[in-house]
């Protein structure tokens, strides 16, 4: 704690006799901070200028009125004069920061897909979660690196023509079309997307969806995401069959919402070994109520819950996308233990955003948007990377060189890309 | 700041409820300051000689944590630092990140002017506004003080946006100086090896500075130095590095400084700092795949805490998910993401002209409205209450029913029969599945109009009016 007094109380500080000031008139009613009176330079840089001057006026009327001043300040140089001081010698000085203490709970540990020897037929597994920290963050490594799963669904659907390109020789095929994203875009899952199922699009029956689902299961062997069509009356009976047939597999049931029979799908993710996707809009209480339902009603473990806060696209609310998901990861790390699940982004929604397909501006004013080829992918990228700071681990996405840069740049800060050292002492000449 | 609630505030007020602040009484005022929504010059009262000391005492409590540091001058001046939280949901960001592009002193005169005026007036509509891009970074890539001064007058007599003075060299330095010296440049950069003549040429021209060195314990030294010459605005780069491990460390020496400078009220190294997400183009060559890197590069750092950056690529693909990221973070998260729900006028409607529905989610109602209006469409537009969310999510959640587009246009007043000639209502391509609850509860006819709102100029061609059943 500092201590303030008054200039004309200085007296008493020294222990000496306050008569000695008499006939000394001091103007003004200065207070000085008897807490940083140190008179180190770096102490004075902090003062500022003009306090550390005062101070400096203060103890030499006070050496002159006789009052041991060097020893009650432990004999300070001159510092901080009015004319800008120069050295010729750089301060020697060590950074050094805190690790945050307030992060004592780690993120759920969720593991996706079974292997033979769990009771699945995947090749491999994906863990997600376990984080004690924000993504990428020093105070403790991240121990799994964020994953991509990639759409895919099972009839033709309109999409933005730079993503179309990619998949007309497979569109008609949800097998063949989940071989491809493995195969040749390095997805590390497949979202298999039954939206045919709508009764206001194709009205498919669950038998269908579920085979459908056991053709995507047999033309990969990596973990994969079951997805309704968003139809609240129709979903948990897709979501039950499908999850039949793929017993044991642990793929995620997307998804679990208030506005549906979340009980339904609850119960089949725990007859049937699954991930239950919890998803909510945007909206941090909501998610933390459908987390308790899930654990407390239905009983579904800890460990077979993955959260989706909803993805909204960059410049469509991003924003609110962003916060929510920090708000529910820093809250998770902080000790809710309603909330510390690994997050999932459907990051897929940045098409949605004009900017990503439209040809050009609908508003004159704008500047140039330029080619739209270019400008899709970018929103895809750009929408995920911001939410897997924010703490998203997996990610739902369409285009590929959209997956191929989320990827370059989440493990370049998970820590696991090497490359050669670069110069930069020297940028400001670089021709480029 | 160094205070956290209005009663701590409070205490240094007049305290006389004045109201010449326009808030009602001191205590209210005092929230304002902790918010920040206000300024203690707002305060006639405290400005009086009889206050002063409570000004001076008061006004550096409330300093942000982070420097606020002003470069430029004039209406394109541009504060940069400024921040008192981590994450933006504890209060807000201020001052959105500055983005500076680059020119450099080989160009050719013609494409260095052409560069600053695509800079200079880039602009992007985003809700009721224009993004745009803030300043020029004036690189020295030839060597010669005389062609860098030649370069630097060129660009300030082309543009008023600020400048970055670029190069390790201080008699480059100072030639560019000369020519802008009223101008309030920013200087880059006085690193281990030049420090004390690019100090001389700050505390000289009294202009901002930029400290750069990647290691943390040099920057220090750095700010202290500067700061002990009583040189206090400062910009640090802590180098950014364009991929791997290095990348990897550049991230967390941001996190380290912002850390330091607001949670643990380090001051030594509170001051706004600089990423030059321009080194992308020291890794990638091909202009598409640096751009996407740089873009990539930009929003990490704006993301976690770049107050100020170096940019290169000017190709619209990098520079929209640039503004908009950087909109994203410093938005101010406290401000409603509503409008008043109600049915209002775009343009002059009459009784021929169409009525649009959409929801009160800020954003959908001004993208739309923004689409009409810059298109000349005379309409009737219906903000219908679905708790600001917008139309698909609100169409999934049960917030935007017929019922809700009802009562709308029943809390309105708005009597189709009266108003319209044509009895029909338009709802958005994302609502197509309400039609026959709409048509069921409202006894309009219902349109499906575009998905996209930017569609409907080619909407309306081919389905307004509409045609008689």
């Amino acid at each position: 704690m500092t201590k303030k007094i008054k200039l004309s109380e200085l007296g008493s500080l020294f222990g000496g006799d306050i008569q000695a000031l008499e006939g000394v008139k001091i103007e003004g009613d200065v207070e000085i901070d008897l807490g940083s009176m140190g008179m180190n330079p770096q102490m004075a840089y902090a003062l500022g200028h003009e306090t550390a001057q005062m101070a400096m006026h203060l103890m030499n009327i006070s050496r002159i009125l006789g009052y041991p001043v060097d020893q009650v300040f432990g004999g300070q140089q001159q510092v901080a004069a009015a004319a800008p001081k120069r050295l010729s010698k750089l301060i020697e000085s060590k950074f050094s920061v805190g690790k945050n203490e307030e992060w004592k709970t780690p993120i759920q540990e969720v593991i996706l897909g079974a292997t033979s020897s769990d009771g699945g037929t995947r090749k491999s597994t994906i863990t997600l979660g376990g984080e004690n920290a924000l993504p990428y963050y020093f105070d403790s490594p991240m121990p799994h690196r964020n994953h991509i799963t990639m759409d895919v669904f099972d009839m033709p659907i309109n999409m933005a023509k730079a993503v179309k390109g990619n998949y007309e020789d497979v569109i008609n095929s949800p097998a063949e079309w989940a071989k491809k994203v493995v195969r040749d875009f390095g997805a590390d899952m497949v979202t298999i997307h039954l939206i045919s199922t709508d009764p206001n699009i194709k009205d498919t029956s669950p038998a269908q969806a579920a085979k459908t689902v056991e053709e995507v299961l047999q033309a990969v062997d990596v973990p994969i995401v079951i997805g309704g069509s968003g139809n609240p009356e129709k979903d948990p009976a897709v979501l039950e069959k499908c999850a039949e047939v793929a017993e044991g597999e642990r793929c995620i049931l997307a998804s679990a919402s208030l506005n549906l029979d979340y009980a339904r799908i609850a119960e089949a993710a725990k007859k049937y070994n699954h991930v239950v996707l919890s998803w909510t809009q945007l909206e941090i209480n909501a998610q933390k109520e459908l987390n308790r339902k899930l654990m407390k009603q239905c009983g579904v473990k800890r460990e077979n819950i993955l959260m989706d806060p909803t993805t909204a696209a960059l410049g469509y609310g991003l924003d609110y996308a962003y916060t929510n998901m920090e708000r529910i990861r820093l809250a998770g790390l902080s000790g809710d233990t309603e909330l510390n699940f690994p997050m999932s982004s459907g990051t897929t929604n940045a098409w949605g955003a004009r900017e990503a397909w439209m040809t050009s501006s609908p508003l004159k004013e704008d500047s140039d948007w330029g080619p739209r080829e270019y400008r899709g992918p970018i929103w895809e990228i750009i929408t995920g990377l911001t939410l897997s700071l924010a703490g998203n681990d997996l990610f739902m996405m369409m285009h590929p060189t959209a997956v191929q840069v989320l990827k370059e740049i989440t493990q370049t800060l998970y820590g696991s890309k090497e490359t050669d050292p670069v110069n930069i002492d020297n940028w400001i000449t670089a021709v480029v | 700041m160094k205070l956290n609630s209005p009663l701590q505030v409070y205490k240094y007020l007049p305290q006389t409820n004045c109201a010449e602040c326009g808030e009602t009484t001191c205590m209210a005022f005092a929230a304002h300051l902790i918010d920040r929504s206000k300024k203690l010059d707002n305060c006639p009262p405290i400005l009086k000689e009889a206050f002063k000391k409570k000004y001076i005492e008061l006004i550096t409590l409330l300093a942000p944590e982070i420097r606020e540091i002003t470069i430029g001058v004039g209406e394109r001046a541009k504060k940069i630092g400024g921040d008192d939280v981590i994450y933006r949901h504890q209060l807000t960001f201020f001052d959105p990140t500055a983005f500076a592009y680059d020119v450099w002193d080989t160009m050719p005169e013609k494409e260095l002017v052409e560069r600053v005026n695509k800079i200079t007036n880039f602009k992007k509509f985003y809700i009721g506004k224009f993004l745009r891009v803030d300043m020029i970074a004036v690189r020295c890539v030839s060597g010669d003080a005389a062609k860098f001064a030649a370069a630097v007058k060129k660009v300030n007599e082309t543009t008023t946006l600020p400048l970055i003075l670029c190069s390790f060299d201080p008699a480059i330095l100072k030639s560019g100086l000369e020519v802008v010296k009223d101008k309030n440049p920013l200087l880059y950069a006085a690193n281990e090896k030049n420090w004390g003549e690019v100090a001389e040429l700050a505390l000289t021209y009294k202009v901002p500075v930029v400290l750069f060195s990647p290691d943390l314990d040099k920057l220090k030294s750095l700010a202290l130095t500067f700061g002990e010459m009583g040189i206090k605005n400062l910009v640090l780069d802590p180098g950014t590095y364009p991929q791997g491990k290095q990348l990897k460390e550049t991230f967390e020496r941001f996190i380290k400084l912002r850390r330091s400078g607001i949670k643990e009220a380090q001051k030594d190294m509170a001051y706004p700092v600089m990423a030059v997400p321009l080194n992308a183009w020291l890794v990638y060559k091909d202009t598409a795949a640096a751009s996407y890197w740089e873009t990539v590069l930009a929003s990490v750092f704006t993301v976690r805490y770049g107050d100020i950056m170096i940019l290169h690529s000017l190709e619209p693909y990098a520079m929209l998910p640039e503004v908009h990221i950087r909109e994203t973070i410093y938005t101010d998260p406290r401000t409603p993401a509503k409008v008043a729900p109600g049915v209002n006028q775009v343009g002059s409607p009459t009784k021929d002209s169409p009525v649009i529905v959409t929801t009160n989610f800020a954003l959908t109602y001004y993208t739309v409205e923004s689409d009409l209006s810059s298109n000349k469409i005379n309409c009737y537009l219906a903000a219908v209450d679905t708790d600001g969310i917008g139309v698909e999510a609100a169409v999934a959640g049960g917030q935007l029913t017929a019922a809700k587009i009802k009562d709308a246009f029943q809390k309105a007043n708005f009597e189709f029969k009266e108003k319209t000639s044509h009895n029909t209502l338009i709802l958005p391509g994302l609502a197509a599945r309400l039609q026959g609850d709409v048509e069921d509860v409202t006894g309009l006819r219902v349109l499906i109009g575009p998905p996209d709102s930017g569609r409907i100029p080619g909407w309306m061609d081919k389905n307004w009016p509409p045609k008689p059943k």
